[in-house]
Formats: C-alpha cells, sequence, structure tokens
C-alpha cells in the first residue's frame, strides 16, 4: 500500500501548509511520516513520495541523504544520539558515551544485539546546560533526556525493552 | 533595446548589456576567468569560488547622487573587503574588476581554491578520460602550487567506476562537486535523474531512477564535467584526448541535424585502422546549442557493423556473388533499361541532398517515378510554408507560440523538444495537441488531448474562436511542428495541410520564426521532399512488376506485403551501406558509403542545409551514393554529376528553387557564437566543440519568396477510421531507441531499446484480460505476431499503440484483433 | 530583576493561554492590527534599535523596510534551528513562553504584510513543535489567528516546519532552501530575503528571541526598550552560559552586562573554582577570548565585545578552563563544522576536511609545529572566500586559538 493509499488524511494536512504550486515543501515532514513505520526511508517510500509531490526519485532521495535525522538503512529501534560537542564534552559527556557503550557492549555507531538501541555520538542538541544528554530517536519521534548518567540510562533502556515486549505481548 | 552597461576590467573598458555577468563581460574581451561551476548555459551557483576577483563600484555621494572624484577628476573607487565570484556579479555603470591578470589578491584566491580542490582529488590524470583536455589540469598546470601540502595518507579514497546508468561512469575521486551535471539535469534538460546525496566532504552523485540516469540527455554532463568524474562508457579508456582527430558532421539519427565532431585515431586492435571513437557535439545555436542527445551520441556505430557491404553483387544461379564494379553497373543498367517503361526510384530521407538530386535526375530521364519510401506525408507544405531565413527555436520565447502536433518531441527529436521547452520556460505559449500524454504536456501552457484519427478536426477548430486559438492567432511568431503519431501517409498528409491552412490563415508564413516544421523520421526527409521526392499510398502495387532502384530502404525487412510486392518485381538493384532483407532479394546490390566517408549535405526539419565532411576511409570498394547514380546513369545513357559532391550541388541550386544561391562556401561560414566554447580555456563551455566548419543555411520558402497557393487537401482527409466490435484501433508511435538498421548494432543502448511492447488503456486491457507484461497475439497484415504488452492510462480506449521498427509492420493506423495468450490457450 | 524574554520565571503558567492574557498577552498584537499601521509598527520597532539575536546583530526594524513592495505574497520565517553549539536560548522561550515569542510573529507578519508564516524549527525540536502546533490551535480558537483579526482585513495562518539535522539551515537563505523541499544549502546573497525569500518572494527571517522581544517594545514603546541596555545594543539579552560552569543556563540579562558578571555572579563561578582561560562568546563559531581581567570586566553588548577581536554574536557563552588544552576545544570545533559543511562551496567543504586532518593529528600528538601552521595557514586560506559565514565561522576558533594560545599547541606537538 502507498503512503497515499495509507495516510490519506495525515498527507492532505501536511500539503495543506504550503502553497500548492510549491508542494515540494512538503518532502519533509513526508519524509518523517515514511520514517514511522521502520525507522527509514526505503524506497519504495521515496517512490511514493515522488510522485505524491511529482518529483523524480533521486530529488527525494537527496534529502534523505542531506538530513542526518533521515535514515535510508534500518538500525536499532532506538537511536540513542549523545551530544559530544564541545559543551556537552566540557560537561563529561565522552565520558559519559564511552562508559555507556562499555556497559552495553557496543561501540559507538553500533546497535545492542537484539536490535533495540543503537548509540550514536552527534553535534550539539541545544540543551548544553543539562549534559550529559542526548535523544532518543525513533519512528515516533524524537525525545530529549537530559541531566543524565549511566545508570539512568541503562534504566531508560531497561524500559524500552519492556515497552516493546509489552506491544509484543 | 538593452540597456548598455559600461565597465572595467583589467584596465580595459568594455560595453555589454546590462544584466551581463562579469565573467561573461571579460570573456567577450578575450579574459579568461577560471571557472569550474559556472557555466554559460545556465544560472550562476557562486559555489567552487574558483572565479574571485577584485570589484569595485564607484562611490556615489548620497547627497548628490553623483560619483565622488579623486583629486585627479577620476571617479574614486570603493573596493568590496572580500574577493568576489565573477560568475555571480553582474555588470554595473562605471564597475572596476580586476582579475587574477592584475590582481595579486585574485590570484592568490584562485590558487587557494584549486589547492583546495586538489586535496580530495586524486591526480591521476594519467589513467583518467579527461587528461588532455581536462580543466583542472591545466588550471593545475597554470595556477597550481606545485607542491602538495596536504599529506598523501590523508587522501580520501572513494569509488572510482560507479556506474550511474548503462551510459554514463562516475569516478567519485575526481568529482569536485560542482553541480554543473545535477544544474544541467534540472535545469536544462528538466529531467533531475541525479543528485547530490550526503553532505559536505561526503557530497556525492547519485541516481535513484529506473533505469540509472534515465535522461537521453545524459551523454551531456560529460562534456561539462570538469573533470574525469563522468565519462561516457563509450570513450571510457578509449583514447587520450590529444591522440584524436577531429572531423565535422551531422548527425544523420534524426531530422534535428545536430552539428557534431566526430573524433577518429588510427588504432592497433583494428588493424591500424582509423576508426571512430567518439561523437561529440559542435557547437551551432541555432540547431543544438552545445548539446546532443544520447542516441546521437552513441548510436554511430552501425557505420561499424559487421553487416556493412564492401563489394559489388550480382545474382547468378539464385545467389549473390561478388564481381567488380563494372559488371556490376552494366548488369544493373542492363536490366532497368529493359524494363524502361516501369522504372521506378524508391530512396530514403538517410540520404544526402546530392546523392537525391541525382536519384530524382536519374528517375526524370528515365521518365519514370522517384519515390520517397516514408510513411509520412507533407513535405510538399513544409516546402511552401517551412521555416526558413532567420529561424531559430533558441530565439523564440514571450510573445510567440509554438504548437505541436502528433508528435512525440522527446522520443522523436530530443534536442527540438529541449528547445521547444526551454522556448516555454522562456515565455512561450506552448500548445501541445497529441491523443496521448507526453513529457512535452509539463511544459505546456494548453495541452490538447483527441482521439486518434481526429487530428485533422482538433487543427481545423483552432481556426475559430476560443482562448487557444486567439493565443495561437494573436502571437507574434508561431511556428508548427507537427509528426506522425497514429498516423499513416494519408493521415500525416492529411495533418500537414490542416496545420499549413491555420499557418496560412493565421498570417504566421514566410517570416522567420513562422512556419511549418516536419517532425520526420529520418535525417534528410525535408531534402527529399524539396527535390520532389513523394512518398506514395499504395507502395505494394507500385513495385510490383516494375524495374526497381531501391537506394537507403529496406522495404522487405519492414513490412512483408513490401516483400511480396518486391518479390513480384521484374528487376531490383539495391543500393545500400548495409546487408538487408532487400539486398538480399536484389539482382545487384551495389555498396554505399556511410555519411562518415564521404561528403555531402543534409536539409533538416528546419529547412536548413549543413555540410557533412569525410571522417573515415570508405570500407571496401562502397562509393558515395551520387557518384554509384552518375555511374549507374551514364551506362544507361544519361550524363549526371558524379566526381564531387560540390558540383552535385552547383547542379542543385541552379534547377531548385529553394535552394538558389546557396552554395557549399556559403554552408561553411561561421559567424560569431554566444557562448564562446571549445577554446584553450575548456573549463568555460566544456569540451563542445567550436564550430568552424559551417553553420550551413536555410532554404527559401515558398511563402518567403511572396508566392503561395497552398494546394487543396486530397486523401481521406479528417474521416477517422473506426474499428468494429471486438477490434482495437492498432496505431503506430515512434521510440527514440527501436530496432532501426542504425541504432541495433549499438551495444551500449541496447538495454535501452529493450523489447517491442504494445500498449494499452487498463480499461482495454481488463476488457482482454491482459495484464501488464502479458504476452499477447496480434493479428497484424494478415499474420500474427506475439508481443508484449503495457500499460499507458493516457491513451484512449480501444486502441493498441504499436512501435514503429520493432518488426512489427504497422505503416497505417489499422482495425486488428488483439487476444490475450492465456485465453488463445483456454 | 524583571524579565521582558524568559517572564515564566516571573510568571508561573504563562504558557497557558489564559494566564498569558491576562498579562498582557496580545494586546500588543491587537493595537497593531486596530490602531496602527503596518509602518507605524516598522517604525517603532526601528525606533526601538532593536538587533537581531540570531548572532548577526542587524536592525530588525530596518530588515523589515526591505521588504519590497512591488512583490507580493510576503512571507514571515521564524529562525527556531538553534543549532550552534551553546546556543540553548530559544528553546526555553519556545518552551516556557510560547505565546510571547508566537505574538512577535503575528506582529511581526502584520508589519511587512505577511498572511503566512513559518516557524522553522530544528528537527530536534520535535516536541516543541508539537507543543507549538498545540499553541497555535489554541490562538486560531481564540481569534489571534484566521481570517479578519479584530475584525480588520488583516489574516494570519503560522505553521511550524522541522528541519531534519542541519546546522547549515540555520543560515538564513539555506532555511529558506529547506523549507522549500531543497537541500539545505545556503543561495549567494545578494539578493536578500527581503527581496527574494521563500518561493523566491519578499521575506522577513528573524531568530526566535528577536520576534520575542516585539510584543513589548509594541506594549511599551521604543522609548521604554531603549531605557535597558547599551545605546548601541538596548534591551536584555538571553545569555547561554554553558561549559565549566558551576551553574549552567540561560541568563536574560541587559546588554552591556560584563563577563565577571554572568560568569561569577549569575552563573556561580569555575566548577571546582579553577581559573577561567577562555571564553567563546559566540559559540563554537567564536573567537578565543583571552578571559583576563579586562576581558572579564569587558560589557557584552555588539561594540564591546569586538574590542576583544571577537563577536558577541548568539550570546553564547561557553566557559574553558584550565582542565583542557586549546588544540583540544579546537579539534572539537573544526569536527563539529566538518560534519555540518553543507559541501556547496570549495574552501568550506575541502578546507574543513583538511583543517580536522590536521586538529586530529595535533591533538593526537602526533603532529609537529609544521601541522599547527599549516592548520593556522590553511584556515587563513579558507577566510574571505566561502559562500557562506559557516566557513568563515570554523576557521575562528582555529586562527585566534593558534594566535592567542600558542603554548597549548606547542605542547600539544612533537617537538
Amino acid at each position: 500500500m502507498s503512503l497515499a493509499e495509507k495516510y490519506p488524511k495525515e498527507v492532505k494536512q501536511i500539503l495543506a501548509k504550503y502553497p500548492p504550486e510549491h508542494k515540494r515543501s512538503a518532502v519533509m515532514p513526508l519524509l518523517y511520516m515514511a520514517q514511522r513505520e521502520e525507522g527509514y526511508v526505503n524506497k519504495a517510500a521515496m517512490q511514493d513520495i515522488a510522485s505524491i509531490l511529482d518529483l523524480s526519485e533521486t530529488e527525494v532521495a537527496s534529502i534523505v541523504g542531506f538530513y542526518t535525522l533521515y535514515h535510508d538503512k534500518k538500525e536499532g529501534k532506538y537511536r540513542m544520539q549523545v551530544c559530544t560537542d564541545l559543551p556537552c564534552a566540557l560537561r563529561g559527556a565522552d565520558t559519559f558515551l564511552s562508559n555507556l557503550c562499555s556497559n552495553l557492549g557496543v561501540k559507538v555507531g553500533e546497535t545492542t544485539p537484539d536490535g533495540l538501541v543503537t548509540i550514536e555520538a552527534v553535534m550539539c542538541l541545544a540543551a548544553c546546560d543539562k549534559a550529559p544528554m542526548f535523544q532518543v530517536q525513533s519512528g515516533d519521534g524524537l525525545e530529549y533526556h537530559e541531566n543524565m548518567n549511566v545508570d539512568k540510562t541503562l534504566e531508560l533502556i531497561e524500559a524500552l525493552r519492556k515497552s516493546g515486549q509489552e506491544v509484543k505481548k | 533595446m538593452a540597456n548598455e552597461v559600461t565597465l572595467t576590467i583589467d584596465e580595459r573598458q568594455v560595453t555589454v548589456p546590462a544584466g551581463t555577468l562579469v565573467v561573461d563581460a571579460a570573456k567577450k574581451i578575450g579574459i579568461d576567468i577560471p571557472v569550474f561551476c559556472y557555466h554559460p548555459k545556465m544560472e550562476p551557483a557562486g559555489m567552487c569560488r574558483m572565479c574571485l576577483v577584485e570589484i569595485g563600484r564607484p562611490m556615489i555621494d548620497r547627497a548628490t547622487n553623483q560619483p565622488v572624484l579623486d583629486e585627479n577628476g577620476l571617479p574614486k573607487i570603493s573596493w568590496m573587503p572580500k574577493l568576489e565570484t565573477a560568475c555571480t556579479n553582474r555588470v554595473e555603470p562605471g564597475m572596476v574588476v580586476k582579475t587574477q591578470l592584475t590582481s595579486a589578491k585574485a590570484n592568490d584566491g584562485q590558487n587557494a581554491t584549486v589547492e583546495f580542490l586538489l586535496t580530495s582529488h586524486p591526480l591521476d590524470c594519467p589513467v583518467c578520460d579527461k587528461g588532455g583536455e581536462c580543466p583542472l589540469q591545466n588550471l593545475t598546470m597554470a595556477h597550481g602550487p606545485g607542491k602538495s601540502r596536504f599529506l598523501y595518507d590523508d587522501k580520501i579514497h572513494l569509488a572510482k567506476r560507479l556506474p550511474l546508468g548503462d551510459l554514463i561512469f562516475l569516478d567519485r575521486e575526481r568529482c569536485i562537486q560542482c553541480a554543473r551535471c545535477v544544474r544541467f539535469q534540472s535545469d536544462v534538460a528538466s529531467e533531475p535523474v541525479i543528485g547530490f546525496y550526503n553532505r559536505g566532504r561526503s557530497l556525492e552523485i547519485v541516481s535513484f531512477s529506473d533505469p540509472g540516469f534515465d535522461s537521453v540527455f545524459s551523454g551531456n554532463t560529460s562534456d561539462i564535467c570538469p573533470v574525469g568524474a563522468l565519462t561516457t562508457a563509450d570513450f571510457r579508456f578509449g583514447a587520450r584526448p590529444w591522440e584524436l582527430d577531429a572531423s565535422a558532421s551531422i548527425c544523420t539519427q534524426c531530422p534535428v541535424g545536430c552539428n557534431v565532431t566526430l573524433n577518429t585515431r588510427r588504432e592497433a586492435k583494428a588493424d591500424g585502422q582509423i576508426v571512430i571513437k567518439r561523437v561529440m557535439p559542435r557547437q551551432n545555436e541555432q540547431v543544438n546549442e552545445t548539446w546532443l542527445c544520447d542516441k546521437g551520441r552513441f548510436a554511430y556505430h552501425y557505420t561499424e557493423s559487421e553487416k556493412r557491404l564492401t563489394r559489388p553483387l550480382v545474382r547468378k544461379d539464385d545467389k549473390l556473388s561478388r564481381v567488380s564494379w563494372n559488371t556490376a553497373l552494366t548488369r544493373a543498367a542492363e536490366g532497368l533499361t529493359a524494363n524502361k517503361k516501369n522504372f521506378v526510384v524508391l530512396a530514403s530521407g538517410r540520404l544526402s541532398n546530392e546523392d537525391l538530386y541525382n536519384l530524382k535526375s536519374l528517375a526524370d530521364g528515365m521518365g519514370g517515378q522517384a519515390l520517397l519510401y516514408s510513411d509520412m506525408g507533407g513535405g510538399e507544405l513544409t516546402a511552401l510554408v517551412g521555416v526558413s531565413e532567420g529561424t531559430n527555436l533558441g530565439a523564440m520565447g514571450k510573445g510567440d507560440a509554438i504548437l505541436v502536433v502528433a508528435s512525440d518531441l522527446y522520443e522523436e527529436a530530443p534536442i527540438w523538444w529541449l528547445r521547444v521547452k526551454q522556448a516555454a520556460d522562456r515565455g512561450a505559449t506552448l500548445i501541445v495537441v497529441n491523443p496521448r500524454e507526453t513529457k512535452l504536456d509539463k511544459h505546456a501552457s494548453f495541452a490538447i488531448r483527441y482521439a486518434y484519427g481526429d487530428e485533422v478536426k482538433t487543427i481545423d477548430d483552432l481556426n475559430g474562436k476560443g482562448k487557444i486559438a486567439e493565443a495561437f492567432a494573436q502571437a507574434q511568431n508561431a511556428v508548427v511542428l507537427f509528426g506522425s503519431e497514429g498516423l499513416g501517409l494519408e493521415g500525416s498528409s492529411a495533418l500537414a495541410a490542416a496545420c499549413a491552412k491555420l499557418l496560412s490563415n493565421t498570417n504566421h508564413v514566410g517570416r522567420p520564426n513562422n512556419g511549418l516544421i516536419g517532425v520526420w523520421p529520418r535525417v534528410n526527409d525535408q531534402g527529399a521532399f524539396e527535390l520532389g521526392f513523394q512518398p506514395i499510398a499504395d507502395l505494394a502495387a507500385e513495385l510490383k512488376g516494375k524495374a526497381v532502384y531501391i537506394v537507403a530502404a529496406d522495404p522487405t525487412g519492414d513490412d512483408p506485403a513490401l516483400a511480396k510486392a518486391l518479390n513480384g518485381a521484374k528487376f531490383v538493384v539495391a543500393q545500400d551501406i548495409l546487408e538487408t532483407a532487400t539486398t538480399e532479394l536484389a539482382d545487384v546490390v551495389l555498396p554505399a558509403q556511410a555519411y562518415t566517408e564521404r561528403e555531402g549535405t543534409y536539409t533538416s526539419g528546419e529547412r536548413r542545409v549543413q555540410r557533412f565532411y569525410p571522417v573515415v576511409p570508405p570500407r571496401g570498394d562502397a562509393r558515395p551514393d551520387f557518384a554509384v547514380t552518375a555511374q549507374l546513369a551514364r551506362e544507361m545513357g544519361y550524363i549526371l554529376e558524379g566526381t564531387s559532391a560540390f558540383l552535385v550541388f552547383d547542379l542543385l541550386t541552379e534547377s531548385v528553387e529553394s535552394f538558389r544561391g546557396l552554395d557549399y562556401t556559403k554552408l561553411a561560414e561561421v559567424t560569431e557564437q554566444w557562448p564562446i566554447v571549445g577554446r584553450n580555456d575548456l573549463y568555460y563551455g566544456g569540451t563542445t566543440y567550436e564550430n568552424k566548419q559551417g553553420l550551413g543555411a536555410h532554404l527559401s520558402s515558398a511563402a518567403g519568396r511572396g508566392s503561395l497557393t497552398l494546394p487543396s487537401p486530397k486523401g481521406r482527409g479528417a474521416k477517422a477510421l473506426r474499428p468494429k466490435e471486438d477490434e482495437l484501433l492498432a496505431v503506430p508511435v515512434t521510440k527514440l531507441y527501436d530496432m532501426g538498421v542504425t541504432v541495433v548494432d549499438s551495444e551500449l543502448l541496447a538495454n535501452r531499446i529493450g523489447e517491442a511492447t504494445v500498449a494499452l488503456h487498463p480499461s482495454t486491457a481488463e476488457k482482454l484480460g491482459v495484464e501488464a507484461g502479458d504476452e499477447v497475439k496480434l493479428n497484424l497484415n494478415g499474420g500474427q505476431v506475439e508481443v508484449r504488452a503495457r500499460i499507458d492510462e493516457s491513451i484512449s480506449a480501444g486502441v493498441v499503440l504499436v512501435p514503429r521498427s520493432f518488426g512489427l509492420a504497422l505503416r497505417e493506423p489499422s482495425a486488428v484483433g488483439l487476444k490475450s495468450r492465456a485465453k488463445v490457450k483456454a | 530583576m524583571t524579565h521582558i524574554l524568559l517572564r515564566h520565571r516571573d510568571i508561573p503558567d504563562i504558557h497557558k493561554l489564559d494566564v498569558y492574557q491576562r498579562n498582557g498577552g496580545f494586546a500588543a498584537f491587537k493595537k497593531a492590527v486596530t490602531e496602527m499601521k503596518p509602518e507605524d509598527v516598522i517604525n517603532v520597532v526601528k525606533a526601538s534599535v532593536l538587533r537581531g539575536r540570531g548572532g548577526a546583530g542587524f536592525p530588525t526594524g530596518m530588515k523589515w523596510s526591505f521588504m519590497d513592495r512591488n512583490n507580493w505574497p510576503h512571507y514571515v520565517v521564524a529562525n527556531a534551528d538553534e543549532s550552534e553549539p551553546g546556543t540553548f536560548k530559544d528553546r526555553e522561550i519556545m518552551e516556557s513562553n510560547p505565546f510571547q515569542f508566537l505574538e512577535g510573529v503575528a506582529i511581526a507578519s502584520y508589519a511587512v504584510g505577511a498572511n503566512a508564516a513559518y516557524v522553522y524549527l530544528r528537527g530536534e525540536f520535535w516536541q516543541v513543535a508539537h507543543f507549538l502546533d498545540e499553541r497555535i490551535a489554541e490562538m486560531e480558537e481564540a481569534g489571534f489567528l484566521g481570517e479578519k483579526l479584530f475584525g480588520k482585513d488583516y489574516s494570519l495562518k503560522i505553521y511550524t516546519h522541522l528541519g531534519a539535522g542541519a546546522y547549515i539551515c540555520g543560515e538564513e537563505t539555506a532555511m529558506l532552501e529547506s523549507l522549500e523541499g531543497n537541500l539545505g544549502q545556503p543561495r549567494i546573497r545578494p539578493p536578500f530575503p527581503p527581496s527574494y525569500g521563500l518561493y523566491g518572494k519578499p521575506t522577513v527571517v528573524n531568530n526566535v528571541e528577536t520576534l520575542t522581544n516585539v510584543p513589548m517594545i509594541i506594549a511599551n514603546g521604543a522609548e521604554w526598550y531603549k531605557s535597558m541596555g547599551t545605546a548601541d545594543s538596548p534591551g536584555n539579552k538571553v545569555f547561554s552560559l554553558s561549559g565549566r560552569i558551576k551553574k549552567p543556563g540561560n541568563y536574560e540579562l541587559p546588554l552591556g552586562a560584563t563577563f565577571r558578571e554572568l560568569i561569577y555572579g549569575q552563573g556561580g563561578g569555575i566548577i571546582d573554582d579553577r581559573p577561567v582561560r577562555a571564553i567563546m562568546a559566540a559559540g563554537a563559531s567564536s573567537s578565543m577570548i583571552v578571559a583576563d581581567d579586562k576581558a572579564l570586566d569587558t560589557p557584552m553588548d555588539y561594540a564591546s565585545v569586538r574590542t576583544l577581536g571577537a563577536d558577541l554574536g548568539s550570546a553564547s557563552v561557553i566557559v574553558i578552563d584550565d582542565t583542557v588544552s586549546l588544540d583540544w576545544v579546537v579539534n572539537k570545533t573544526i569536527h563539529f563544522f566538518k560534519h555540518e559543511s553543507c559541501g556547496k562551496c570549495t574552501p568550506c567543504r575541502e578546507g574543513n576536511y583538511w583543517m580536522q586532518h590536521l586538529t586530529e593529528r595535533i591533538h593526537s600528538g602526533e603532529g609537529t609545529q609544521a601541522d599547527v601552521d599549516l592548520l593556522y595557514t590553511v584556515a587563513k586560506q579558507m577566510q574571505g572566500k566561502c559562500l557562506c559565514a559557516l566557513g568563515e565561522f570554523a576557521t575562528m576558533a582555529v586562527v585566534t586559538g593558534i594566535e592567542r594560545f600558542p603554548d597549548d599547541f606547542k605542547s600539544a606537538v612533537r617537538s
């Protein structure tokens, strides 16, 4: 089923934000919508968006490639994106990240063996006063977690794991 | 009209139209400011930062609005604090520019950009196809640091052989991210099928289309690529540019007549023969500008086909045997003279004006007929009201109108599609009249859809009132391009008449940028019509029992009905460059030289006569067509000019009114063209060749000479064919890449040609129980063929589109039966 | 002191429509639409000398007056792409004082004749965008957005638009490209957005904090506004304080407060009471300020900070003490800029890639003084040649770091 068939109302709502002759503007919100289910944008979704907006597939793909919050590959269900930029690093973000990784037994950029969490290092998230901090990106959106430490983070991961299992049940 | 602006560049004054970019203004006085991302055919992007110059403007006193003067009474100049890009700044009165030639700061800035580019560039010039004609290489030699400060071990390593499609390869290491290719595809070609992926230093060119890099203009990106990042599959590792000789020619793939340069070299793997290594566009701003379509660029291989005829053949004991030219000519003359009363010349628009002129002279001398092998008519009308002197689609725009009817220009004449689209971009009213959706619709001001068969009525209606009719009538200039989508000879002739009438009624004839253009199937159909050749409706009847001299045509291979007719001919002489089904059944076969082996002229659909020149030596004993005809004529007792093409042309211009006043010298004249390309600064316009061999010249038209009387329409006219209940209306349509003899030998294009498919409307398909990709059985000309079906929502129900030159003989609309194969089995 | 931007710190629940209205909310917008002509609104903002708070400090009223009156429609785009390392003020404003910001968007739109405004938020502000969408819906319900506002012939819609992770989209023309559905790569300027902006139409692009000032200026007048801050830089500014500081966070102070006041007064001093060595006043794009007494006593306004060979920018004050070396700091900033370079222009794309190799080598201890010198040269070679400010920003910390803290680099390299 195409995106337009699956989410007709939402596609309409998104398009309504922009002048009809400039519907290309809707490519970014449509990509977020496409990313909802699997956490990444697959080729079929790119085709769907291209046909909704009268673009070429390549034009849609270019947007996916340029922006870091769009993904073209499947990774963990949750992407834990730790800010290690200068202000956070001055407040221990690098140490936090390496401790977190060794606790999880993964390297930066890797996913936990259960496919639940991918650990990533990212650029400034505008929460420099609340380091260490990270955001969790999933298909459903983004959530900030500030003033974190490794223990609190491991608890969060456990909670995410459980919530996933509950949904499965 | 345009405001002129005077400015100073490197202490020299230059006056240019307002709005000119500094880089172009400099170019006009011979100052080359280096560029990578800028290309004169595209809007500036200002991204490569190569064209850095110092720019100053006269200080203006705010109170008096007058320039502030220095102690010498000269205007004081306020210099911009930073270096500016010459490609994004437009000229202003009194502006002062210092380029790398007079400013150390500008020179340093440009050197800095070269050094930055080289940090990531692999410098694999010794194995790079661009080496020798590479802007980056040249600028490095001129400006480069000479010594690398960037640690070699830090060099980025990326994919070096990445096919973007079948035709174009990307070397990611060499790419300097200038975006010329991406901008060409989106802004010039309107086919944004390549783009950037990622960002920063990871920026890379990608194509997500299927098939990859799905554009018929893809080869041009290789010309404008300022490095060896984009190479064609054809030329990749084929030769070094400095080994190549260059000869001027004309593309023979369609009636546009693109100016090309063929690059050749003597090659060991061809036993020391001179072979063609690549086809490049040659600038003609009035024809193809600096562009070329992929068919024109890659399909030339047919001239090197294994099937080339190299020796004369004569039928003996029912077998064709090699003989000398004398024997063959004598035998041919005997056979033709013996049937003098029934002599027919059948020739195609693949031939040059000179060839056709001699053939017509022979037919006239013998009292025989000169028939054009074509299923499209109307050429007598383009000779009357065709476009002529001063016409340039590239100059049409706001206030003008272009009407395209019964033609899928993108498939039939891609460069016309491009130029018509660009005229629409510039504001011309584009009216697209076609029975199905084509790629041009998106750019049209008005798109009119009609049922196959209603084309004449649709055009006739435009003589009346209504928004579209008025837009056309009131346009300052108007051109009509008509094709043969869904039409045979009768239909296309009737359509041409309707178009001629519309143009004449609205007074759009006899002036530059006004008139009729035929989207002919072959390069020189227009020339054939001008010289008096005419196609004929019932060709089979005309061939039966006759002595036929067939030149550059394969009726036997094209149509079983014609094959049968030729089998019943008294005597057949076939003259061609390739072995065909027709040469196989001929009594005498005469081998002709390909256009790459001789000289001559073609008349384009825009009625521009253009010269082509010898590029490679002839194959075997092949001779030029006009010479063979003259030699054959002599054997038959007629004296025709056969020693050189230009002498034939001289005779031609004396006897054919529209050619009057032309000669080879005039056709070889060149006036200055803008942009200036192909000189030492390859970075400016790309590797497109400068035109030094002639821009050609227009034929005059009867309307232009003031002697216009339109003939009254003949034939079936506007009456459309209506199939019966259980039948479909089969109509022929043209595909760019087909199985024609001039295409099929190009291995590169094999995947693009694909297989023949017929198109059905979804409702028709459903009714027949056919799904996309199913094989169907089509009753055609009494025979049955199996062919795959595809679905096209934009055509009307009850119609089946049959592609031309795919082995499915359909010369005009016909009622046919079609069954799904599954049903046949059941 | 009383906050005029971070008013939620004085008025609890100001993010609720009724609370905001009880505290004068939307009176300024109503006043503008019902009592003032658009040019009057522009004149008041001009007279207030409000300067853009996004970093460049360009006078806001002047920018509004540049809108091309012969080309319509007009647009307002609020720059909520806050991505400069060390900046986190706009987020707090939008999360806690959303209506004042949105009222500012509305007044700006009225002033320039825009009937549609977009709030471009960085993609990471997903939750903020949803929060704002709800606030916008409440405003529509209450009649502050929509058709015929306050019974007058003026209509306005505000939309949020989420970016997706690209610092460059904070550059106004890159933001417009992104909003149009293209790669977020900057355009050549000129033309500037007030003549050629969103969809090629005249557009005002203003930072969130800038717009949040506007309702207060319209409500209280230009003179009131100029009574705060300095003559050259009137008004309050939200300073984002981060780095090696005891109490990091946003502090709203009048422009012209000193670094010492911010760091030691508000921020409680340096962690473990160590000495402050360097200050970056404009986030990662800063020139390094040597934190001596003279610097600490310098007023934080646009002109005064310039006397230190630096810029105030977005007032994202990153404090650096003696626990880190400047070669590490520079390696961090270059890592950021290399990651965020859009790749459109050569010096930025290649220069950052090159600089990153050098800063990595230097920081890892593998480098030599020649690498430091080359790093300096490469940065200098980039300056003045890039298409937009990003490339320029990338060189700031490198050049001033090496110039002002040479010993840090000397001790980092092999001798």
